[in-house]
């Protein structure tokens, strides 16, 4: 368990969300949300499948819209940024999917070049092969690069996905569900090494997740979201620490006690 | 682009008429998108140069196969019609007006819809339903540039060009046939099977194949940039994508053949 960073207010806000509202036709995910993530601080938000959790994170990386509130990344409001703007904001943010989403019809090398190609222009080839192996180094596959994603384990994909995050040296990863479908020793190591990542590369992270292994392992501070709005957060003991049952009946049933 | 966000169910019309305008909305809403990205860089010509491998080479064997055996049996299914009048003379420009001016853009686009329409419906939906496409648009990569505008020049480049394939294997297939029963000659072949075609007709052909190309490309890739439902939804993409390329297709022959035909009888 690492030590608990959530009273250290001081501290530079690199994720600021206030009042944040979404629904999906009648049904009300996110019900007015405050949510603030610090500089190099790792964040676990627990819930529920269909509680919102890769919603909340979809919406920070500005990929689905809030129906209202005020999301603001590394200063700036996401949902009122111009195109340029939110794209020079996403080179500093690594998203890993909870299905990996590798392009399938690319090599490992050619997933971990493509972002790198497509945004630094100015880079050359002899600093992309050293990129690509600094990156499959930190995570540790790197005999994979000519392989296809369909012949890695699934356990290598996410390591990948990680991997492809890193290349472009982001100050803020979230990361949604990054041990589901996964063996327990594999979980095991895919959280050594989100810890690993935010030690190398100084990064403040989301993860998401109902693993509560996962959220113990990698979490400086714990957020329970239930019906739409946190009703728990602080460090892991804090966080269970209560007699409200919503909260104990997640812990019971992930049978860790 | 931003996830389709979903909003409650309310009809304006009743829930098939309302599907109906939505889609056509979303469709235009989709091709303006295109021209306003397609001439903007940075230019993907890389990947254009790979789209077009897969939409042109890959598809030649089918092409010259297909087009072959129709310039042929079309040829042969002709002679009886024109031997009761004691005109097989002129099968040669029959086979031309119907090769050049309909059969060859019309059988090039119907292969490209069920190969390529469906190949580009089915790739890009499952790229959707995986994720793919939001990994590229959080990696800072504009996905409709690099998946949809490279895929839709590909396809608006290549189909004429299969098409004027299409059209020489048309015609080989059928000087093959002529000559085997007629011992007509090449070079008399050749001349009789364009003795009745002018610019005009040629320039139909064309600009309806680059038409033809241009509808199985955005078809495609909208089915396959909108696909919802996972693995099934990918299924749909890929059928929808060839129902409703084929129908345009069509509805576009029919409506510049009824454009064009005025001009070649003036």
């Amino acid at each position: 368990m690492k030590h608990s960073q959530s009273h250290k207010t001081q501290r530079e806000v690199v994720i600021s969300i206030k009042g944040l509202y979404k629904s999906f036709e009648d049904n009300e995910v996110l019900k007015g949300i405050d949510f603030q993530l610090h500089k190099g601080e790792n964040v676990v938000v627990l819930g529920r499948s269909g509680s919102g959790k890769s919603v909340l994170i979809k919406i920070i990386v500005g990929l689905m819209r809030p129906d209202r509130g005020e999301i603001e990344v590394l200063g700036l409001n996401v949902h009122e940024a111009a195109k340029k703007e939110l794209r020079e904001l996403r080179l500093k943010m690594g998203f890993l999917f909870q299905q990996s989403a590798l392009y399938d019809s690319m090599t490992v090398k050619e997933n971990l070049e493509f972002p790198l190609r497509r945004n630094k222009g100015h880079v050359s080839q002899p600093e992309i092969d050293e990129a690509v192996r600094e990156v499959l180094d930190a995570v540790g596959l790197t005999d994979t690069a000519d392989q296809l994603p369909s012949e890695l384990s699934g356990g290598q994909q996410k390591r990948i996905a990680i991997a492809r995050t890193l290349i472009m040296k982001p100050e803020i990863v979230l990361y949604d569900e990054p041990t589901a479908g996964l063996d327990p020793l594999t979980s095991y190591e895919i959280n050594d090494l989100i810890n690993e990542v935010q030690k190398r590369y100084k990064t403040s992270s989301v993860i998401i997740t109902h693993d509560l292994v996962c959220a113990k392992k990698t979490g400086d501070r714990v957020m329970m979201l239930i019906d739409g709005k946190f009703v728990r957060q602080g460090d892991f003991e804090e966080v269970f620490d209560t007699d409200d049952e919503r909260v104990k009946g997640f812990y019971d049933y992930n049978f860790i006690q | 682009m931003d996830t389709i966000s979903h909003q409650p169910e309310k009809h304006v019309i009743s829930k098939g008429i309302d599907q109906f305008f939505t889609g056509v909305y979303d469709i235009s809403k989709f091709v303006l998108q295109f021209f306003k990205e397609a001439f903007i860089p940075p230019y993907e010509f890389p990947e254009v140069i790979k789209q077009c491998y897969q939409v042109g080479y890959k598809s030649l064997s089918l092409i010259t196969l297909t087009a072959f055996i129709t310039g042929m049996v079309f040829t042969d299914h002709s002679r009886p019609a024109l031997a009761d009048f004691g005109a097989t003379s002129w099968l040669p420009s029959l086979t031309g007006i119907a090769i050049v001016k309909a059969l060859a853009p019309l059988i090039t686009s119907l292969i490209c819809a069920g190969k390529i329409g469906s190949h580009i419906g089915a790739e890009l939906g499952s790229m959707k339903v995986t994720d793919q496409i939001d990994a590229m648009e959080v990696s800072a990569v504009n996905p409709f540039k690099f998946l949809v505008v490279t895929r839709v020049w590909a396809t608006t480049l290549m189909v004429p060009l299969l098409t004027i394939y299409s059209a020489f294997v048309g015609l080989m297939g059928s000087f093959i046939d002529i000559h085997a029963k007629d011992q007509t000659g090449l070079t008399l072949f050749i001349h009789d099977a364009f003795f009745k075609i002018g610019y005009a007709e040629l320039a139909s052909t064309l600009i309806r194949s680059v038409l033809f190309g241009f509808t199985i490309g955005i078809v495609g890739c909208y089915k396959g940039f909108t696909t919802t439902q996972g693995t099934e939804g990918v299924g749909k993409a890929a059928n929808l994508s060839v129902v409703i390329i084929m129908f345009l297709i069509f509805i576009e022959e029919m409506t510049i053949v009824k454009l064009f035909n005025p001009l070649y009888m003036q």
